[in-house]
């Protein structure tokens, strides 16, 4: 297939990484010292959180499947550390990054993937199913691109609600072929929605190249002019970029009411899933490439050393006590009670949780 | 009490509730300025403006699963599909995120969305349109289904739809928008999961939902009349939730039923309420149940052969007395 | 401190993994995403990522090894460290939670799968006289159980022979009929030729109605009877006198009053004198009946229906025989209605025609009672002076549901009917 004629990627992929140039942005440059530790801390505390998930899925006690956020911790990262109090989060199936930037615990998200009653879901969500409405955060989906309609719904209630606000509303690369995504998109724009949709574009379909799987895959964002949408493309490597590119987005949104889509330009160092054998699409110098010129953690980490904003010192002891954090979380689910069988038919339905005599419902609900 | 149209008895409920709650919105294709292709939303755009009363585009994914994510902010959208054959096209929304929302956050999460439109052939439209997908949906834990069969039930079931805080998808019926039947103008509220004895008998009981009960209450009076058989017809109104002891009650009186509905026979609704029988009143059975649903197979353009394809009183009566014999 | 990594579950339906080969050695540092070495699982040869960062202390599995889920393969630590010792090699927790959960499946033993016996108590169904297993309706079974009854011992009349419960209410109700099935066997003609040749015949919906609706009047309604005669000789000269009347006045078309419509409208009339009659036994209650709505049997070639004239207490003689005529051609023609068919509060079934003399009809369920009329025959009688002449007598025999009605309450319908049909010209008034 033919490649198109223009790739638009974001400036500064295009050099090699070195010093942020959006350091002095305004939304970056307003931050305090410790803002900036916090969020290494919080792309440090994803990291090893996700490595420790693979210790606790390699010994069998995590089913199913598991999509790792290694690599990509800027995009949650720096998006979701600018979101205020009627701004919410909805995603697709790699929601660990997500939750825990929202703010969500180490321990109700290992133990959720252990199937625990401590899980955040009670362990009926399991890894691609996190929530926590009161902070904001409205899932984790497994379905690609289902979550897109969902997310403009709730830039719908946040307007007419009154309230200044958004949506952002993540998927992956593969999502934009989905048929809901691009209605979620004629929506967002016919009624002016405060959505921003963040492509998370790490490249690959699961197995499947953008060249392979999308029709003019140069990109993604630029799908958005057929609706008359806002777009942009960022570099999704560099946190700094991330806030600065998201924060524009965001200002629309909060003060037009408009939508926008934004491409982020991303890497994933594990496979799609960890059934993923990882060597049949893409070469393990890409890999080692990435991890070692554009690690968003690193980059990061050099960043604030050379603003003296860290030490070396400073950035091992968060690391420590993320792996440590990351290491008391799979103790804490290991050594938490699985739901009882009783729980297996609760939270099915609201009205049969609560039943009384002001519900609305009667008779048999929940079937033998 | 006034005397008013299944069509009249839905835009009341709808209207009742838009007044009591400024969170409920109605939403859906032509449901605005064109004042609802079948005109049950006449009226409501002038009435109540738009921001309450939404014209979609044709997107059945994209705004009924904008619905689902806004009622998860505590909006109530009550949802117009013109067709519930075109619900097909936002399953995903429809089935995975609206019935697995809650349970999926452990609780967390509420999904009070209506969805609401017409589910049923019989109108010669051919297969597409003529879909009844009340049993496949009722299949999954998380979502309810009602099937009104009159006015009076219409209204109350509509009106506890949109006050319910779980999604309730309501199966209404083109031919019956006509019907009239009298209706209180206060505000009253069918409970989901209650059945309702439409007509009183001894010898056989026919259990139907949706405009099956009319075909059943016609075939009850010829069975009275030609071949002096007193026939109870309980209408289940709902689907999911069940009203088990209801019918289970009249199995205990008459000890021979009879199931009818206008879904196909393969895993119809039907197939759960003989189930229920044989579970919990198998002692009380004098014969085998029989059912007469739609003939199985895609609903046909034909409408001579389309109104026998549907059921309708000369079956009902026919399959009634092989339950008899 | 030292850490052993255990062969990992490499994807969600992996039990046992192949180790390929080893990319590190003893005693070298590994880092995050290092690749160990190369496992292969029922899907795909994987890679080994390093998830614990350190040196390699001990290789515990040789390449070529293939291990369950959760063995040991490789320990990483400080460098110096010593490495651990492994507590249960191999397959230390893999495969426990289906050993717990459900048992082993055994291997075939060629052993031949034996039913379980029956729980002591619990006696299989008793087979037919023919072998063949007793066909009955579950609501039978628990009445017959209720009742005492053996069910399977009785006939069934459902479809394929099923006793259902209207055979057990039957058999409750007569608890001296023979219990064993009727045989409906009989020897073949001897001449090889009957009457007809030996054959079960389709038995249709009419049928099927009168089988059961007669069955259960029968079996449920306490049915009691009286017999009265009538001089029928005033009504015949009547009759004869009006319908010569009526040719002479309408010619070829003239209505024709027949005996049965006398008797209708002497009915209504005694019904009318005597309503308690005209009522029906409604469970807890007796329904008095307003209306007077005369059912009479017409008998068809399959069956026998019974059309219902309105509001007969409110009808002229002429009406009656008008409605009467009406519906016998409608049921002939099989065009009655079903309204045609339903509701009446009373019904005559005449067998007058036949020349039978008297006989006890069974009662129309709800009715109070029927009126059975036989043929009115020449007979010779004593007359008011105690002499024998020749008479006309009618014989009407009444059958009564006892719950609604008392012999004294019948006797009184019948003396009412019997003034009204010997002395007729009451009726034209």
């Amino acid at each position: 297939m033919a490649k198109p004629a223009v790739l638009t990627h974001p400036e500064s992929l295009k050099r090699p990484a070195g010093p942020s140039e959006y350091a002095k942005d305004p939304v970056n440059a307003k931050m305090t010292k410790a803002e900036k530790v916090e969020l290494y801390t919080k792309m440090a505390r994803i990291r090893h959180f996700e490595q420790r998930c693979i210790r606790v899925y390699q010994q069998g006690k995590i089913g199913g499947f598991l999509h790792l956020y290694v690599g990509q911790e800027a995009v949650a990262a720096g998006t979701i550390s600018l979101l205020g109090k009627h701004d919410h989060v909805i995603t697709g199936y790699r929601d660990h990054g997500h939750a825990l930037m929202v703010g969500m615990g180490m321990n109700e998200c290992m133990a959720e993937l252990t199937g625990k009653v401590t899980g955040c879901s009670k362990g009926k969500g399991g890894s691609m199913h996190y929530f926590a409405p009161d902070k904001n955060f409205w899932g984790g989906h497994g379905i690609v691109g289902g979550q897109a309609p969902l997310g403009t719904g709730l830039a719908y209630a946040v307007k007419y609600l009154g309230r200044k606000g958004s949506c952002l509303c993540y998927m992956g690369d593969g999502a934009v072929n989905q048929g809901a995504v691009h209605e979620a998109y004629n929506l967002a724009a016919l009624w002016d929605l405060p959505v921003i949709f963040v492509i998370e574009n790490n490249g690959y379909s699961m197995g499947t190249s953008q060249e392979r799987s999308t029709a003019h895959p140069g990109c993604l964002a630029k799908r958005a002019e057929g609706y008359g949408m806002a777009w942009d493309v960022v570099n999704g490597h560099d946190v700094y970029e991330v806030r600065a590119r998201t924060a524009v987005a965001l200002k629309r949104a909060h003060e037009e009411s408009k939508p926008t889509v934004l491409e982020i330009f991303t890497y994933r160092y594990y496979g799609h899933s960890m059934a993923d054998p990882d060597k049949t699409y893409r070469d393990k110098e890409e890999i080692k490439e990435y991890r070692e010129q554009k690690d968003p953690v690193l980059l990061f980490e050099k960043e604030l050393i050379a603003e003296k904003t860290l030490t070396p010192e400073k950035a091992k002891a968060i690391n420590e006590a993320a792996m440590e954090e990351a290491d008391a979380a799979a103790k804490f689910a290991d050594e938490s009670p699985d739901p009882t069988l009783a729980d297996v038919t609760k939270d099915i339905y609201w009205e049969e949780d609560n039943r009384g005599p002001d519900t609305s419902s009667r008779g048999t609900i929940i079937f033998e | 009490m006034a005397v008013m149209t299944y069509r009249e008895a839905l835009r009341a409920a709808m209207r009742e509730e838009l007044r009591r709650d400024e969170n409920v919105v109605l939403m859906g294709e032509e449901v605005a300025q064109f004042n609802g292709a079948y005109k049950v939303t006449e009226g409501l755009l002038k009435e109540f403006g738009p921001k309450r009363v939404v014209d979609t585009p044709i997107s059945e994914a994209g705004f009924i699963g904008l619905g689902i994510g806004a009622s998860m902010l505590g909006i109530r959208p009550v949802m117009e599909l013109m067709f519930w054959s075109f619900s097909y096209v936002a399953f995903d929304q429809i089935v995975n995120n609206a019935g697995n929302i809650r349970y999926m956050s452990g609780g967390l999460i509420n999904c009070p969305i209506v969805i609401r439109g017409p589910a049923n052939g019989g109108t010669n439209v051919g297969a597409t349109h003529s879909h009844t997908p009340e049993a496949i949906l009722a299949s999954h834990p998380g979502i309810k289904v009602v099937c009104p069969a009159t006015p009076y039930d219409a209204k109350g079931l509509m009106k506890a739809a949109i006050r319910d805080n779980d999604p309730v998808y309501v199966m209404e019926n083109t031919i019956l928008y006509n019907d009239k039947g009298e209706v209180p103008e206060d505000d009253y509220v069918v409970p989901l999961g209650v059945a309702d004895v439409k007509r009183q008998g001894e010898d056989l009981t026919i259990v139907a939902h949706g405009r099956a009960v009319i075909t059943s209450l016609k075939a009850a009076e010829i069975l009275e009349a030609e071949h002096g058989v007193s026939v109870e017809v309980v209408d289940l109104r709902s689907i999911r939730p069940l009203d088990e002891e209801t019918v289970l009650a009249s199995v205990r009186k008459t000890h021979r039923v009879l199931l009818v509905e206008e879904n196909k026979p393969f895993c119809g609704v039907d197939a759960q309420i003989a189930y229920l029988i044989q579970s919990r009143a198998f002692d009380e059975l004098d014969a085998p149940i029989h059912r007469v649903s739609s003939v199985d197979a895609p609903q046909i353009y034909c409408k001579r052969l389309e109104d026998q394809q549907i059921p309708n009183p000369a079956r009902v009566v026919a399959e009634a007395l092989k339950v008899l014999a | 401190m030292a850490e052993i990594i255990d062969m990992p579950k490499l994807s969600d339906t992996m039990s046992v993994g192949t180790l390929v080969k080893w990319n590190v050695k003893e005693g070298q540092e590994v880092a995050f995403g290092d690749i160990l070495g190369e496992v292969e699982t029922d899907k795909a040869t994987m890679e080994l990522s390093c998830t614990v960062p350190g040196t390699v202390l001990k290789i515990y599995a040789a390449a070529g090894a293939q291990l369950p889920v959760g063995a040991p393969i490789l320990a990483v630590g400080k460098k110096g460290e010593k490495a651990p010792e492994p507590s249960a090699p191999a397959a230390k927790e893999s495969p426990k939670a289906p050993a717990a959960a459900t048992p082993p499946i055994p291997e075939t033993t060629g052993v031949a799968c034996v039913p379980p016996a029956p729980a002591g108590g619990t006696a299989p169904s008793r087979p037919a006289a023919d072998g063949t297993r007793a066909k009955v309706s579950p609501y039978a079974r628990r009445m017959a159980e209720k009742a005492a009854l053996n069910a399977s011992a009785l006939s069934g009349t459902g479809p394929g022979g099923r006793v259902v419960a209207r055979d057990v209410a039957a058999a409750a109700a007569a608890p001296a009929a023979p219990s064993g099935p009727v045989n409906v066997s009989v020897p073949p003609p001897a001449d090889g030729k009957g009457v007809q040749t030996d054959g079960d015949l389709a038995v249709g919906g009419m049928r099927q109605t009168i089988a059961r609706r007669l069955l259960e009047s029968k079996v449920t309604v306490p049915h009691f009877y009286l017999e009265v005669e009538v001089d029928a000789a005033p009504l015949m000269a009547m009759r004869e006198s009006i319908n010569r009347r009526l040719a002479e006045a309408e010619g070829k078309d003239a209505l024709k009053l027949s005996v049965n419509d006398f008797i209708l409208k002497a009915s209504a009339e005694a019904l009318r004198q005597v309503p308690a009659v005209n009522c029906s036994w409604a469970g807890t209650s007796i329904r008095q009946h307003g209306a007077v709505h005369l059912s009479f049997g017409v008998a068809l070639d399959d069956g026998l229906v019974t059309p219902v004239i309105r509001d007969a207490h409110a009808k002229s003689l002429r009406e009656i025989a008008i409605d009467a005529k009406t519906l016998i051609g409608k049921a002939r023609a099989k065009k009655l209605t079903p309204a045609e068919m339903s509701g009446s509060t009373f019904t005559v079934t005449n067998l007058g025609m036949y020349g039978v003399s008297g006989f006890f009809g069974i009662i129309n369920v709800p009715n109070a009672a029927i009126l059975s009329v036989g043929a009115t025959v020449k007979k010779p009688v004593v007359d008011a002076h105690d002499r024998i002449v020749v008479g006309q007598r009618m014989t009407l025999g009444l059958s009564g549901d006892h719950r609604v009605i008392d012999g004294a309450v019948a006797a009184q319908f019948l003396q009412a009917l019997k003034k009204s049909l010997e002395e007729p010209t009451a009726m034209l008034i």
